[in-house]
């Protein structure tokens, strides 16, 4: 037996092992992992499956084993996935230090930070989150106003956040912050500290869905440690691009999503009718739907293939710069024709008259919105992808 | 799921490149126009193309072929695409050659397959009958007669009809016309008695026909296939033939593409490039995307015919057509558009392209039939 084979073979038995039956069902948005200091568990089968993930790395295969990561090879990493695909295993941890924080720690922090930072991420112990836009920098960021004054050993930080997705259930967070007024993007530094540490304050702020994922965060006279910035003073906005990069890829990952259970059309079925021959009745929406699903598939494949020529080094990449775009087209698309298949119960909005379902694809619907917004806009993507892909002129 | 070109498929798409730009650029195809040449392709070009062994590409090596397989037919379709060159490969190959050698019984393949590898004879599909594509819409009927059949009706846009030798003629043998059942395929010569061929003229400058069959005598031995079992062959030649005209149509859509943002580079109003303009900027990313997944599913579509995936081909090949209709439509409007005025003049060569597209878009099914019968494979 190789020994990407053998590799094969343990992992499978492990899982088989090791993963409880209930996390091998779809995932439901209740019961997601994010972890952190105040983790809760509503189901208690994926406490354990976590802690067993996190044991052995596997919540983020690649990463080295000295940071608490699997240690896995690109090939030994493929294997897993299919493995845990093949039993349909929910994911252990979703987490913006898997996603976002920890790749660039491992390409620009201090050993002594990786071993500090790297291996909680990895068992879910710290929950992170993102410190980027304020009210008066959005897509143009590297306008951020948030001061970073050193004193001694300590910088101390004033100034506003916004839109800091989950900020009042984080541990740490990862900021940007001025540390010189004279210039504006080589005077932005990246830095690491405790949400705890006196004078944060955050404040909620409710969504057009009802939720109240993402907060307001203020910084009144915060100490935080100097030897937390990662990468040298002043050059954290190469940082704060890369990391953006990689939160891209993850936003762009939901145009792949399918519904798990029900394909679309099976859904348009029973809100719509058929006619006498067995079709959608409703011819508009049968077209929509095909193209939809057309769209889907091609960038699904998209997906693939910018993969497959990554592996055999062919051309740059330049088609994964479209991912993100294209994949929140998609599923805005999607959550649109969700809610028109569905006529008045795809717009109720609680209570009586509408079950859990049709309440989760219309409150979908509307988070949908964001998804051309977060992680920098959809214009701003085109922007870039005219200038640096296709090579249009700046005025 | 191959979604990269191997080495010899990147050769074979290079060495078609090379021979488009060099015998077959726009200019060549413009000329073809203007001299309102009767047979509207150039057999120069025609017998360089056999002499690559193109005509046989995807012919078993037995008759005579190259066997290299169907993607190679989808990379040269691709650069034909690029530079509009009105070749019978289309017709006689893409489509007549796939019928005989998935259809047709070994004496059939032992006369015919040969001859198309070797660019001797032309040959064209008589299929439709309406303005609308809609392959099982065949009223066109075949009574047996004497030793044979008798063959009465009228066909429309039959691709090269006009200079093909040996028609395949789709016609009903029973059932009524919209019925899947009961259509039966066969080989007819054009110049027997009762067939006449009258040339149409596209908005493409290309040529169709319309051929009329009145009693016209075949003997059994013309049948391809089964008697009533036609749409078993058809089928799947109109999965290859809507993947092949796909492949052409990408290669005209990164052919306007590429044009029309050299132009926004070029072009200078306002004392600055019109590229920088951000309403034609986001417009060209646009187009960027749709090229991005129309390459996509027309890869994984032409990939999935040599890899004998014929359970997936129907709805790959009606996704591939269906998104490349999309995307030229976009594209060739867009192209005529961000060229302004000069765009509109015949002398400038992207409007050849907006017409190709339409034409294009229309043959073997647009984006709409496309879909309805995505619909309708997929049970809705
Ligand atoms: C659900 C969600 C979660 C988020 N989570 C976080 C988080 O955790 N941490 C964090 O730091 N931020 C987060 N954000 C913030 C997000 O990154 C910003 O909202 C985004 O970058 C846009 O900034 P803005 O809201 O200020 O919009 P603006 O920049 O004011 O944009 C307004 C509109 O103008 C357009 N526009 C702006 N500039 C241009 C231009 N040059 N050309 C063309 N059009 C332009 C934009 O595309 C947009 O349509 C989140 C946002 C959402 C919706």
């Amino acid at each position: 037996m190789s020994d990407i084979e053998q590799f094969r073979a343990e992992t499978r038995a492990w899982l088989e092992d090791n993963c409880p039956a209930s996390m091998r069902t779809p995932s439901v948005a209740e019961e997601m992992v994010w972890g952190g200091r105040r983790a809760t568990f509503t189901n208690p089968d994926s406490k354990v499956w976590l802690e067993r993930m996190g044991a052995k790395g596997w919540t983020a295969p690649m990463w080295p084993a000295q940071y608490g990561g699997g240690g896995l090879s690109m090939a030994e990493n493929a294997v897993l996935e299919s493995e845990l695909r093949r039993i349909k295993a929910r994911p252990a941890l979703a987490s913006f230090g898997l996603w976002m924080l920890g790749p660039v720690l491992l390409e620009f922090a201090s050993e002594s930070q990786k071993l500090e930072h790297l291996p909680k991420i990895v068992r879910g112990e710290i929950r992170w989150c993102q410190g980027y836009s304020e009210p008066g920098a959005g897509s143009d960021l590297a306008g951020l106003q948030t001061k970073a004054v050193r004193d001694g050993d300590v910088y101390v930080i004033n100034g506003q956040k916004v839109w800091t997705s989950y900020a009042d259930q984080c541990d740490w967070i990862f900021c940007l912050v001025r540390t010189d007024t004279t210039v504006k993007h080589n005077g932005i530094s990246f830095i690491l500290f405790d949400m705890q540490s006196p004078g944060v304050s955050v404040k909620p702020i409710k969504l057009i869905s009802g939720e109240s994922p993402f907060c307001e965060t203020f910084f009144d006279d915060v100490r935080v440690p100097a030897r937390d910035q990662v990468g040298e003073l002043n050059q954290g906005w190469t940082i704060a691009k890369r990391l953006l990069q990689h939160e891209r890829t993850n936003i762009g990952d939901f145009g792949t999503a399918q519904s798990p259970q029900t394909p679309m059309h099976e859904q348009a079925k029973k809100y719509i009718g058929e006619d006498a021959l067995g079709r959608l009745d409703d011819a508009a929406m049968r077209r929509e739907i095909a193209k939809y699903q057309v769209r889907q598939k091609a960038y699904g494949l998209t997906y693939a293939r910018v993969g497959q020529e990554l592996k055999a080094g062919l051309g740059d990449g330049a088609a994964s710069s479209i991912l993100k775009a294209v994949g929140a087209e998609l599923n805005k698309h999607r959550s649109e024709l969700m809610i028109d298949m569905m006529g008045t119960q795809g717009i109720g909005w609680e209570g009586d008259g509408f079950n859990d379902w049709e309440i989760m694809q219309t409150r979908g619907w509307l988070r949908s919105k964001a998804n051309s917004i977060e992680g920098g806009t959809t214009e701003i993507n085109k922007n870039v992808v005219a200038k640096n892909v296709l090579g249009l002129p700046t005025k | 799921m191959a979604l990269i070109l191997n080495e010899e498929q990147t050769l074979l798409k290079d060495s078609a490149k090379d021979l488009m730009t060099a015998a077959a650029p726009v200019t060549r195809f413009r000329a073809l126009r203007d001299a309102k040449d009767e047979l509207g392709y150039s057999k120069d070009l025609w017998a360089q193309m056999v002499d690559m062994g193109w005509a046989g590409i995807c012919i078993p090596e037995e008759f005579g072929g190259l066997d290299f397989g169907f993607h190679g037919l989808g990379l040269v379709l691709e650069e034909t695409g690029r530079t509009l060159a009105a070749t019978p490969l289309v017709a006689s190959i893409l489509v007549s050659a796939s019928a005989i050698t998935l259809g047709g019984n070994d004496a059939q393949k032992k006369v015919l397959l040969p001859k198309l590898a070797e660019g001797s004879l032309l040959m064209a599909l008589a299929l439709d009958e309406s303005s609308h594509f809609s392959p099982h819409k065949i009223a066109t009927q075949a009574q047996a007669s004497g030793t044979g059949f008798k063959i009465s009706g009228n066909k429309v846009f039959v691709l090269d009809g006009h200079v093909a030798e040996t028609l395949i003629v789709a016609t009903r043998t029973s059932g009524k016309t919209g019925d899947r059942a009961g259509i039966t395929l066969f080989l007819v010569d054009r110049a027997a008695a009762g067939v006449t061929v009258t040339r149409t003229k596209m908005v493409d400058s290309r040529n169709a026909a319309r051929i009329s069959f009145a009693d016209v005598q075949v003997e059994a031995s013309a049948m391809l296939g089964e008697l009533g079992q036609g749409a078993d062959i058809l089928d799947p030649v109109l999965d290859r033939a809507a993947l092949g005209l796909a492949a052409e149509m990408l290669g005209a859509s990164l052919e306007v593409f590429e044009r029309t943002l050299a132009y926004l580079k070029e072009r200078t109003q306002f004392e600055t490039k019109i590229g920088s303009f951000q309403a034609l900027q986001h417009r060209a990313v646009d187009m960027y995307c749709n090229l991005e997944l129309a390459k996509s599913i027309l890869m994984e579509a032409l990939s999935a015919v040599d890899e004998g995936r014929t359970a997936d081909l129907p709805v790959l090949a009606s996704s591939a057509k269906a998104q490349l209709c999309e995307t030229l439509h976009q594209i060739s409007s867009e192209g005529v558009q961000m060229h302004g005025g000069i765009g509109m003049t015949d002398e400038h060569e992207i409007g050849f392209f907006l017409k190709r597209a339409r034409v294009a878009e229309k043959t073997f099914g647009d984006a709409g039939y496309h879909y309805d019968r995505l619909a309708n494979l997929n049970g809705f």
